[in-house]
Protein backbone atom coordinates (compact mmCIF):
# COMPACT_ATOMS: atom_id res chain seq x y z
CA UNK A 1 0.00 0.00 0.00
CA UNK A 2 1.47 3.25 -1.10
CA UNK A 3 0.74 6.77 -0.26
CA UNK A 4 1.08 7.76 -4.05
CA UNK A 5 -2.21 5.83 -5.48
CA UNK A 6 -3.94 7.39 -2.23
CA UNK A 7 -5.94 10.61 -1.87
CA UNK A 8 -7.84 11.94 1.28
CA UNK A 9 -11.66 12.48 0.63
CA UNK A 10 -11.13 15.90 1.64
CA UNK A 11 -8.59 18.20 2.89
CA UNK A 12 -8.34 19.02 6.52
CA UNK A 13 -9.88 15.56 8.29
CA UNK A 14 -6.43 13.67 8.92
CA UNK A 15 -3.06 13.22 8.27
CA UNK A 16 -2.02 10.34 6.19
CA UNK A 17 1.49 8.36 7.00
CA UNK A 18 3.76 6.41 4.65
CA UNK A 19 2.82 3.09 6.00
CA UNK A 20 -1.20 3.62 5.89
CA UNK A 21 -1.62 4.91 9.27
CA UNK A 22 -2.99 8.30 10.37
CA UNK A 23 -4.87 10.64 13.14
CA UNK A 24 -7.67 12.50 12.84
CA UNK A 25 -7.27 16.25 12.96
CA UNK A 26 -9.30 18.33 15.47
CA UNK A 27 -9.65 21.91 17.05
CA UNK A 28 -8.34 22.68 20.35
CA UNK A 29 -9.91 25.53 22.23
CA UNK A 30 -7.81 27.06 25.16
CA UNK A 31 -10.78 28.64 26.28
CA UNK A 32 -12.84 25.54 27.27
CA UNK A 33 -10.32 23.03 26.63
CA UNK A 34 -12.53 20.93 24.41
CA UNK A 35 -11.53 19.52 21.35
CA UNK A 36 -14.09 19.26 18.22
CA UNK A 37 -13.82 17.82 14.56
CA UNK A 38 -13.08 18.63 12.11
CA UNK A 39 -10.83 21.88 13.05
CA UNK A 40 -12.28 25.05 12.56
CA UNK A 41 -11.53 27.97 13.98
CA UNK A 42 -13.85 29.68 16.49
CA UNK A 43 -14.67 27.21 19.07
CA UNK A 44 -18.47 25.63 18.42
CA UNK A 45 -19.04 25.10 22.45
CA UNK A 46 -17.98 28.49 23.77
CA UNK A 47 -17.82 30.56 20.84
CA UNK A 48 -14.44 31.92 21.47
CA UNK A 49 -11.94 32.04 18.44
CA UNK A 50 -8.47 31.22 17.89
CA UNK A 51 -9.00 26.96 17.65
CA UNK A 52 -5.43 25.47 17.01
CA UNK A 53 -5.23 22.19 15.19
CA UNK A 54 -4.62 19.12 16.72
CA UNK A 55 -3.51 15.61 16.18
CA UNK A 56 -6.33 12.84 17.71
CA UNK A 57 -5.41 9.70 19.53
CA UNK A 58 -6.52 7.27 16.84
CA UNK A 59 -7.32 4.70 19.98
CA UNK A 60 -10.53 5.04 21.39
CA UNK A 61 -14.07 3.35 22.37
CA UNK A 62 -16.95 2.65 21.04
CA UNK A 63 -20.22 4.35 22.22
CA UNK A 64 -22.95 4.10 19.57
CA UNK A 65 -23.20 1.88 16.49
CA UNK A 66 -25.56 0.43 13.91
CA UNK A 67 -24.91 -0.40 10.05
CA UNK A 68 -26.03 0.35 6.75
CA UNK A 69 -27.54 -2.12 4.37
CA UNK A 70 -28.55 -0.13 1.34
CA UNK A 71 -26.02 2.23 -0.75
CA UNK A 72 -27.19 5.82 0.85
CA UNK A 73 -27.71 8.70 -1.72
CA UNK A 74 -23.75 10.15 -3.10
CA UNK A 75 -22.23 7.04 -1.73
CA UNK A 76 -20.45 4.52 -4.18
CA UNK A 77 -18.70 2.46 -1.62
CA UNK A 78 -19.38 -1.31 -0.46
CA UNK A 79 -22.48 -1.97 1.73
CA UNK A 80 -23.19 -2.91 4.14
CA UNK A 81 -20.70 -0.88 6.44
CA UNK A 82 -20.61 -0.08 9.78
CA UNK A 83 -21.46 3.41 11.43
CA UNK A 84 -21.42 4.94 14.87
CA UNK A 85 -19.71 7.20 17.56
CA UNK A 86 -16.12 6.62 18.94
CA UNK A 87 -15.23 8.23 22.22
CA UNK A 88 -11.55 9.38 22.08
CA UNK A 89 -9.14 10.04 25.06
CA UNK A 90 -9.37 13.86 24.31
CA UNK A 91 -13.17 13.20 25.32
CA UNK A 92 -14.23 13.95 22.27
CA UNK A 93 -17.60 11.61 20.48
CA UNK A 94 -16.60 11.51 16.53
CA UNK A 95 -19.04 10.22 14.01
CA UNK A 96 -17.59 7.10 12.08
CA UNK A 97 -17.96 4.80 9.94
CA UNK A 98 -16.76 1.49 11.14
CA UNK A 99 -15.18 -1.32 9.48
CA UNK A 100 -17.37 -4.20 11.08
CA UNK A 101 -20.22 -3.87 9.40
CA UNK A 102 -21.96 -6.84 11.49
CA UNK A 103 -23.57 -5.38 15.03
CA UNK A 104 -23.49 -8.47 16.38
CA UNK A 105 -19.54 -8.01 17.02
CA UNK A 106 -19.62 -5.07 18.07
CA UNK A 107 -20.58 -4.02 21.64
CA UNK A 108 -20.82 -0.25 23.36
CA UNK A 109 -17.37 0.42 25.13
CA UNK A 110 -15.14 -2.35 23.44
CA UNK A 111 -11.54 -0.42 22.40
CA UNK A 112 -11.56 0.78 18.33
CA UNK A 113 -8.65 2.11 16.62
CA UNK A 114 -8.45 4.50 13.58
CA UNK A 115 -8.46 3.01 9.96
CA UNK A 116 -7.87 4.93 7.16
CA UNK A 117 -9.45 3.11 3.94
CA UNK A 118 -10.64 3.47 0.47
CA UNK A 119 -14.23 4.57 -0.26
CA UNK A 120 -13.92 5.03 -4.05
CA UNK A 121 -11.99 5.46 -6.78
CA UNK A 122 -11.46 8.89 -8.49
CA UNK A 123 -11.53 9.60 -12.08
CA UNK A 124 -7.43 8.97 -12.29
CA UNK A 125 -7.74 5.53 -10.89
CA UNK A 126 -6.57 6.71 -7.32
CA UNK A 127 -8.44 5.46 -4.21
CA UNK A 128 -10.07 7.78 -2.12
CA UNK A 129 -9.82 7.26 1.22
CA UNK A 130 -12.03 8.06 4.59
CA UNK A 131 -11.59 7.36 8.52
CA UNK A 132 -13.12 4.54 10.10
CA UNK A 133 -12.56 2.91 12.84
CA UNK A 134 -11.41 -0.77 13.65
CA UNK A 135 -12.12 -3.04 16.78
CA UNK A 136 -8.73 -3.10 18.17
CA UNK A 137 -6.82 -6.45 17.60
CA UNK A 138 -8.58 -7.06 14.36
CA UNK B 1 -44.10 37.92 25.43
CA UNK B 2 -46.79 37.36 28.03
CA UNK B 3 -47.60 41.24 27.83
CA UNK B 4 -47.82 41.01 24.06
CA UNK B 5 -50.08 37.94 24.24
CA UNK B 6 -52.60 39.22 26.37
CA UNK B 7 -52.90 42.39 23.98
CA UNK B 8 -53.39 40.04 21.05
CA UNK B 9 -54.40 36.87 20.97
CA UNK B 10 -54.22 34.66 17.42
CA UNK B 11 -57.00 31.99 16.01
CA UNK B 12 -57.02 29.98 13.81
CA UNK B 13 -59.80 30.84 10.79
CA UNK B 14 -59.45 27.47 8.42
CA UNK B 15 -57.30 24.76 7.92
CA UNK B 16 -56.72 22.94 4.26
CA UNK B 17 -54.97 19.61 3.60
CA UNK B 18 -54.01 18.13 0.54
CA UNK B 19 -53.74 14.59 1.29
CA UNK B 20 -49.97 13.02 1.96
CA UNK B 21 -48.42 10.69 -0.54
CA UNK B 22 -47.49 10.03 -4.33
CA UNK B 23 -49.16 12.31 -7.15
CA UNK B 24 -46.89 11.70 -10.10
CA UNK B 25 -49.48 14.01 -12.45
CA UNK B 26 -49.48 16.75 -9.84
CA UNK B 27 -47.00 19.81 -9.41
CA UNK B 28 -45.86 20.58 -5.93
CA UNK B 29 -47.48 23.69 -6.78
CA UNK B 30 -50.85 22.92 -7.23
CA UNK B 31 -50.51 20.66 -4.42
CA UNK B 32 -49.75 23.64 -2.67
CA UNK B 33 -52.58 26.26 -4.27
CA UNK B 34 -55.03 23.06 -3.95
CA UNK B 35 -54.52 23.46 0.33
CA UNK B 36 -54.92 26.79 0.57
CA UNK B 37 -58.36 27.20 -1.63
CA UNK B 38 -59.43 24.46 1.11
CA UNK B 39 -58.17 26.38 4.44
CA UNK B 40 -59.20 29.71 2.79
CA UNK B 41 -62.76 28.16 1.66
CA UNK B 42 -63.18 26.78 5.66
CA UNK B 43 -62.23 30.19 6.46
CA UNK B 44 -64.79 31.99 4.45
CA UNK B 45 -62.30 34.39 2.76
CA UNK B 46 -60.71 35.14 -0.63
CA UNK B 47 -57.67 37.61 -1.93
CA UNK B 48 -57.18 40.48 -0.54
CA UNK B 49 -58.60 39.37 3.24
CA UNK B 50 -55.37 38.32 4.19
CA UNK B 51 -52.08 40.44 4.45
CA UNK B 52 -48.92 38.15 4.53
CA UNK B 53 -48.43 34.86 3.97
CA UNK B 54 -45.87 32.44 5.19
CA UNK B 55 -44.51 29.54 3.13
CA UNK B 56 -42.79 26.50 4.53
CA UNK B 57 -40.94 24.37 1.87
CA UNK B 58 -37.54 22.98 1.79
CA UNK B 59 -36.94 20.93 -1.73
CA UNK B 60 -39.72 23.64 -3.85
CA UNK B 61 -36.41 25.72 -4.78
CA UNK B 62 -36.62 29.61 -5.14
CA UNK B 63 -40.06 31.47 -4.75
CA UNK B 64 -41.71 28.22 -3.76
CA UNK B 65 -44.47 30.13 -1.87
CA UNK B 66 -44.52 33.22 -4.60
CA UNK B 67 -44.96 30.83 -7.21
CA UNK B 68 -48.27 29.13 -5.25
CA UNK B 69 -49.70 32.46 -4.83
CA UNK B 70 -49.14 33.69 -8.51
CA UNK B 71 -50.51 30.53 -9.95
CA UNK B 72 -54.16 31.87 -7.77
CA UNK B 73 -53.88 35.34 -8.87
CA UNK B 74 -52.94 35.86 -4.87
CA UNK B 75 -49.63 37.91 -4.96
CA UNK B 76 -48.86 41.68 -4.34
CA UNK B 77 -48.61 40.79 -0.54
CA UNK B 78 -45.77 40.05 1.36
CA UNK B 79 -44.56 36.57 1.08
CA UNK B 80 -41.98 35.03 2.66
CA UNK B 81 -40.30 31.55 2.24
CA UNK B 82 -39.11 29.55 5.28
CA UNK B 83 -36.78 26.76 5.44
CA UNK B 84 -36.67 24.76 8.58
CA UNK B 85 -36.03 21.48 8.00
CA UNK B 86 -39.14 18.66 9.12
CA UNK B 87 -39.99 22.36 11.08
CA UNK B 88 -39.94 24.15 8.52
CA UNK B 89 -44.13 24.89 8.69
CA UNK B 90 -44.27 25.64 12.35
CA UNK B 91 -41.68 28.12 11.64
CA UNK B 92 -43.49 29.17 9.18
CA UNK B 93 -46.16 29.73 11.72
CA UNK B 94 -44.94 31.06 14.42
CA UNK B 95 -43.65 33.83 12.33
CA UNK B 96 -47.30 34.19 11.12
CA UNK B 97 -48.51 33.88 14.81
CA UNK B 98 -45.95 36.76 15.97
CA UNK B 99 -46.89 39.13 13.22
CA UNK B 100 -50.24 39.39 14.05
CA UNK B 101 -49.44 39.72 18.15
CA UNK B 102 -46.50 42.08 17.08
CA UNK B 103 -50.26 43.89 15.74
CA UNK B 104 -48.75 44.09 12.09
CA UNK B 105 -51.12 42.12 9.84
CA UNK B 106 -55.21 41.12 10.76
CA UNK B 107 -54.97 38.13 8.99
CA UNK B 108 -52.85 35.40 7.49
CA UNK B 109 -52.14 32.92 5.42
CA UNK B 110 -49.38 30.37 6.16
CA UNK B 111 -48.91 27.13 4.23
CA UNK B 112 -46.21 24.65 3.64
CA UNK B 113 -45.59 21.96 0.50
CA UNK B 114 -43.31 19.03 -0.55
CA UNK B 115 -42.61 16.81 -3.58
CA UNK B 116 -40.10 14.48 -2.27
CA UNK B 117 -38.33 11.80 -4.22
CA UNK B 118 -38.67 8.77 -2.14
CA UNK B 119 -35.70 6.68 -0.40
CA UNK B 120 -33.31 8.12 1.82
CA UNK B 121 -33.78 11.71 1.48
CA UNK B 122 -30.69 13.69 -0.23
CA UNK B 123 -29.76 16.87 2.24
CA UNK B 124 -27.50 19.69 0.40
CA UNK B 125 -27.05 20.23 3.95
CA UNK B 126 -24.08 17.30 3.59
CA UNK B 127 -21.28 18.60 2.29
CA UNK B 128 -19.95 16.15 -0.96
CA UNK B 129 -17.47 14.55 1.06
CA UNK B 130 -19.56 13.52 3.65
CA UNK B 131 -22.21 11.84 1.37
CA UNK B 132 -19.39 10.00 -0.16
CA UNK B 133 -17.88 8.87 3.00
CA UNK B 134 -20.85 6.82 3.83
CA UNK B 135 -21.74 9.77 6.58
CA UNK B 136 -24.93 11.40 5.04
CA UNK B 137 -27.81 8.49 6.58
CA UNK B 138 -30.54 9.82 7.96
CA UNK B 139 -31.72 6.76 8.82
CA UNK B 140 -28.51 5.91 10.61
CA UNK B 141 -28.55 8.67 12.98
CA UNK B 142 -32.05 7.52 14.03
CA UNK B 143 -30.75 4.37 14.71
CA UNK B 144 -28.04 5.21 16.40
CA UNK B 145 -30.69 7.34 18.90
CA UNK B 146 -33.26 4.36 18.89
CA UNK B 147 -29.69 2.07 20.28
CA UNK B 148 -28.79 4.91 23.15
CA UNK B 149 -32.59 4.62 24.10
CA UNK B 150 -32.41 1.09 24.55
CA UNK B 151 -29.35 1.36 26.54
CA UNK B 152 -30.77 3.82 28.59
CA UNK B 153 -34.54 4.13 28.53
CA UNK B 154 -35.31 -0.04 29.09
CA UNK B 155 -36.79 0.15 24.82
CA UNK B 156 -36.56 -2.82 23.78
CA UNK B 157 -37.44 -3.67 19.80
CA UNK B 158 -40.53 -4.66 20.86
CA UNK B 159 -41.30 -0.74 21.54
CA UNK B 160 -40.16 0.59 18.61
CA UNK B 161 -42.74 -1.93 16.81
CA UNK B 162 -45.38 -0.66 19.11
CA UNK B 163 -45.26 2.17 18.41
CA UNK B 164 -45.44 1.83 14.50
CA UNK B 165 -48.66 -0.57 15.04
CA UNK B 166 -49.93 2.07 17.55
CA UNK B 167 -49.51 4.97 14.72
CA UNK B 168 -50.45 2.52 11.84
CA UNK B 169 -53.92 1.48 14.23
CA UNK B 170 -54.75 5.58 14.25
CA UNK B 171 -53.96 6.26 10.83
CA UNK B 172 -56.43 3.69 9.26
CA UNK B 173 -58.66 6.07 10.03
CA UNK B 174 -56.63 9.13 8.44
CA UNK B 175 -58.39 9.66 5.15
CA UNK B 176 -55.15 12.05 4.54
CA UNK B 177 -52.55 9.31 4.82
CA UNK B 178 -50.15 7.54 2.19
CA UNK B 179 -50.62 4.31 4.52
CA UNK B 180 -54.16 3.11 5.91
CA UNK B 181 -53.00 -0.23 7.05
CA UNK B 182 -52.88 -1.94 10.30
CA UNK B 183 -49.45 -3.99 11.05
CA UNK B 184 -48.68 -6.34 13.69
CA UNK B 185 -45.57 -6.43 15.38
CA UNK B 186 -44.29 -9.24 13.73
CA UNK B 187 -45.00 -7.41 10.53
CA UNK B 188 -42.56 -4.63 11.97
CA UNK B 189 -39.86 -6.40 13.18
CA UNK B 190 -40.16 -8.68 10.19
CA UNK B 191 -39.91 -6.08 7.78
CA UNK B 192 -36.52 -5.34 5.70
CA UNK B 193 -33.58 -4.00 8.09
CA UNK B 194 -32.69 -0.95 7.49
CA UNK B 195 -30.03 0.22 10.06
CA UNK B 196 -30.46 -1.96 13.50
CA UNK B 197 -32.02 -1.38 15.64
CA UNK B 198 -34.50 0.23 13.02
CA UNK B 199 -36.82 -2.08 10.52
CA UNK B 200 -38.42 -0.15 7.35
CA UNK B 201 -41.66 0.35 9.17
CA UNK B 202 -40.16 1.74 11.90
CA UNK B 203 -39.23 4.76 9.72
CA UNK B 204 -41.60 7.48 7.98
CA UNK B 205 -41.44 7.58 4.21
CA UNK B 206 -40.13 10.73 2.53
CA UNK B 207 -43.62 11.94 0.12
CA UNK B 208 -45.49 14.65 -0.98
CA UNK B 209 -48.43 16.41 0.42
CA UNK B 210 -49.65 19.91 1.21
CA UNK B 211 -51.43 21.95 4.17
CA UNK B 212 -52.25 25.30 5.15
CA UNK B 213 -53.72 27.53 7.73
CA UNK B 214 -55.33 31.19 7.69
CA UNK B 215 -54.28 32.76 11.22
CA UNK B 216 -56.34 36.05 12.26
CA UNK B 217 -56.36 38.51 15.43
CA UNK B 218 -58.93 37.09 17.37
CA UNK B 219 -62.35 39.08 17.81
CA UNK B 220 -65.29 38.20 19.98
CA UNK B 221 -66.26 34.36 21.31
CA UNK B 222 -67.36 32.12 18.70
CA UNK B 223 -68.47 28.79 19.28
CA UNK B 224 -65.77 26.04 18.03
CA UNK B 225 -62.85 29.20 18.21
CA UNK B 226 -58.94 27.38 18.43
CA UNK B 227 -56.36 30.08 19.77
CA UNK B 228 -52.93 29.67 18.87
CA UNK B 229 -51.83 29.82 22.52
CA UNK B 230 -48.04 29.14 21.77
CA UNK B 231 -45.30 28.47 18.77
CA UNK B 232 -42.22 28.24 20.10
CA UNK B 233 -39.03 27.84 17.72
CA UNK B 234 -35.53 26.50 19.18
CA UNK B 235 -32.63 25.72 17.72
CA UNK B 236 -29.62 23.37 19.27
CA UNK B 237 -27.51 23.87 21.51
CA UNK B 238 -23.81 23.27 21.57
CA UNK B 239 -22.21 19.83 22.74
CA UNK B 240 -24.45 16.57 21.98
CA UNK B 241 -23.06 14.75 18.98
CA UNK B 242 -26.47 12.92 18.47
CA UNK B 243 -28.28 16.12 18.16
CA UNK B 244 -30.63 16.47 15.07
CA UNK B 245 -27.65 19.16 14.14
CA UNK B 246 -25.88 15.98 13.13
CA UNK B 247 -22.49 17.33 13.67
CA UNK B 248 -18.95 15.17 13.31
CA UNK B 249 -18.33 15.32 16.22
CA UNK B 250 -19.56 16.36 19.96
CA UNK B 251 -18.66 16.17 23.68
CA UNK B 252 -21.66 13.76 24.75
CA UNK B 253 -24.66 11.84 23.38
CA UNK B 254 -27.04 13.34 26.11
CA UNK B 255 -27.00 15.78 29.04
CA UNK B 256 -27.32 18.82 26.62
CA UNK B 257 -31.14 20.17 26.50
CA UNK B 258 -32.53 19.20 23.55
CA UNK B 259 -33.78 22.06 21.35
CA UNK B 260 -37.21 19.62 21.67
CA UNK B 261 -37.16 20.65 25.30
CA UNK B 262 -35.81 24.23 24.66
CA UNK B 263 -39.37 24.75 22.48
CA UNK B 264 -41.62 22.78 24.94
CA UNK B 265 -40.31 24.38 27.84
CA UNK B 266 -40.90 28.07 25.99
CA UNK B 267 -44.19 26.83 24.44
CA UNK B 268 -45.83 25.96 27.86
CA UNK B 269 -44.40 28.88 28.97
CA UNK B 270 -46.06 30.86 26.42
CA UNK B 271 -49.50 29.68 27.23
CA UNK B 272 -49.42 29.42 30.66
CA UNK B 273 -49.70 25.75 31.01
CA UNK B 274 -47.81 22.45 31.73
CA UNK B 275 -48.02 18.99 29.47
CA UNK B 276 -50.61 17.58 31.97
CA UNK B 277 -52.50 20.37 30.65
CA UNK B 278 -52.85 18.73 27.63
CA UNK B 279 -55.44 16.41 26.05
CA UNK B 280 -53.92 15.13 22.46
CA UNK B 281 -50.13 15.54 21.16
CA UNK B 282 -49.11 15.05 17.43
CA UNK B 283 -45.47 14.84 17.45
CA UNK B 284 -42.79 13.87 15.39
CA UNK B 285 -42.48 10.22 14.63
CA UNK B 286 -39.67 9.96 11.93
CA UNK B 287 -39.00 6.68 12.96
CA UNK B 288 -39.86 4.76 16.13
CA UNK B 289 -37.47 5.79 18.40
CA UNK B 290 -37.77 9.47 17.69
CA UNK B 291 -41.67 9.21 19.00
CA UNK B 292 -40.47 7.33 22.48
CA UNK B 293 -37.40 10.04 22.50
CA UNK B 294 -39.89 12.68 22.17
CA UNK B 295 -41.98 11.21 25.36
CA UNK B 296 -38.83 12.29 27.49
CA UNK B 297 -38.37 15.35 25.85
CA UNK B 298 -42.14 16.83 25.83
CA UNK B 299 -42.13 15.78 29.61
CA UNK B 300 -45.03 13.33 28.51
CA UNK B 301 -42.97 10.63 31.03
CA UNK B 302 -39.59 11.11 33.07
CA UNK B 303 -35.84 10.64 31.71
CA UNK B 304 -36.02 6.92 30.89
CA UNK B 305 -39.32 6.04 31.28
CA UNK B 306 -39.73 6.02 27.66
CA UNK B 307 -40.71 2.15 27.26
CA UNK B 308 -42.59 1.81 30.33
CA UNK B 309 -45.10 5.05 29.19
CA UNK B 310 -45.92 2.96 25.93
CA UNK B 311 -46.50 -0.60 27.82
CA UNK B 312 -48.99 1.77 30.18
CA UNK B 313 -50.81 2.58 26.88
CA UNK B 314 -50.27 6.00 28.64
CA UNK B 315 -50.49 7.54 24.73
CA UNK B 316 -52.98 5.24 23.38
CA UNK B 317 -56.35 6.78 22.25
CA UNK B 318 -57.45 5.28 25.06
CA UNK B 319 -54.93 6.58 27.53
CA UNK B 320 -54.49 9.75 29.18
CA UNK B 321 -52.68 11.35 26.32
CA UNK B 322 -53.17 10.32 23.07
CA UNK B 323 -49.96 10.53 20.80
CA UNK B 324 -50.41 10.48 16.98
CA UNK B 325 -54.13 10.08 16.39
CA UNK B 326 -53.68 11.04 13.11
CA UNK B 327 -51.74 8.35 12.23
CA UNK B 328 -48.66 10.15 12.58
CA UNK B 329 -45.35 10.11 10.46
CA UNK B 330 -45.33 6.83 9.87
CA UNK B 331 -49.24 6.17 8.52
CA UNK B 332 -48.84 10.07 6.47
CA UNK B 333 -45.05 10.13 4.96
CA UNK B 334 -43.60 13.05 5.78
CA UNK B 335 -43.52 16.18 2.74
CA UNK B 336 -41.04 17.98 5.04
CA UNK B 337 -42.60 21.64 4.64
CA UNK B 338 -45.87 19.95 4.77
CA UNK B 339 -46.18 17.92 8.01
CA UNK B 340 -46.05 20.50 10.77
CA UNK B 341 -49.05 22.26 9.37
CA UNK B 342 -50.67 18.95 8.54
CA UNK B 343 -50.54 18.37 12.64
CA UNK B 344 -51.55 21.54 12.97
CA UNK B 345 -55.01 20.77 10.82
CA UNK B 346 -55.18 17.65 12.62
CA UNK B 347 -55.26 19.19 15.85
CA UNK B 348 -57.78 21.84 14.90
CA UNK B 349 -59.82 19.43 13.83
CA UNK B 350 -59.20 17.49 17.30
CA UNK B 351 -60.17 19.86 19.04
CA UNK B 352 -63.64 21.13 17.45
CA UNK B 353 -64.45 17.62 17.76
CA UNK B 354 -64.43 16.83 13.38
CA UNK B 355 -61.63 14.25 13.70
CA UNK B 356 -64.28 11.42 12.80
CA UNK B 357 -63.50 7.83 13.72
CA UNK B 358 -60.33 9.41 15.30
CA UNK B 359 -61.59 11.67 17.34
CA UNK B 360 -60.37 12.44 20.99
CA UNK B 361 -63.35 12.90 23.12
CA UNK B 362 -63.52 16.12 24.74
CA UNK B 363 -60.08 17.29 23.86
CA UNK B 364 -59.42 21.14 24.44
CA UNK B 365 -55.93 21.90 24.96
CA UNK B 366 -53.55 20.25 21.61
CA UNK B 367 -49.79 20.12 21.19
CA UNK B 368 -48.11 19.51 18.15
CA UNK B 369 -43.81 18.99 18.04
CA UNK B 370 -41.90 18.88 15.35
CA UNK B 371 -38.01 18.37 15.00
CA UNK B 372 -35.49 17.69 12.28
CA UNK B 373 -33.06 19.20 10.18
CA UNK B 374 -31.00 22.23 11.71
CA UNK B 375 -31.54 21.53 14.09
CA UNK B 376 -34.83 23.08 14.78
CA UNK B 377 -37.68 22.53 16.99
CA UNK B 378 -41.03 23.40 16.87
CA UNK B 379 -43.95 23.19 19.57
CA UNK B 380 -47.32 24.40 19.41
CA UNK B 381 -50.27 24.65 21.29
CA UNK B 382 -53.91 24.81 20.63
CA UNK B 383 -56.87 25.80 22.68
CA UNK B 384 -60.50 25.85 22.14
Amino acid sequence: MTTATRVAITGGLFVMEGDGSGQLLGGYCDGCKHYHFPCFPSCPYCSAEGCVERRLSPHGRLVLFTSVRNRPPGYHGEVPYGFGIVELPEGIRIVTRLTEADPARLRAGMPVRLVLTAVQTDDQGRDVVSYAFAPEGE
Amino acid sequence: MTGRRMTTSVEIAGVGIHPFGRFADKSVVQMGAEAVRAALKAAAIGRGDFQAAFCGTVYTGVAAGHKVLTALGMSGIPIMNVEAGCASGGAALSLGVEAIRAGRYDCVLVFGMEKMPSGVIRSSFFEPWREQAGLAVNPAYFALRAQRLMLESGVTADHLAQVSVKNHRHGVHNPYAMYRKVFTRADVLGSAMVCPPLTLYMLCAPNEGAAAVVLRRARGEAPGRVMVAAAALRSHLPGSVLGEHTPMSGLCDEAVTSPTALAARAAFEEAGIGIDDVDVVELQDTDSGRELLSYEELGICGKGEAGACLDEGRTEMTGRLPVNPSGGLLSKGEPLGASALGQIVELYWQLRGEAGARQVDGATVALAHTVGRGANACVVILKR
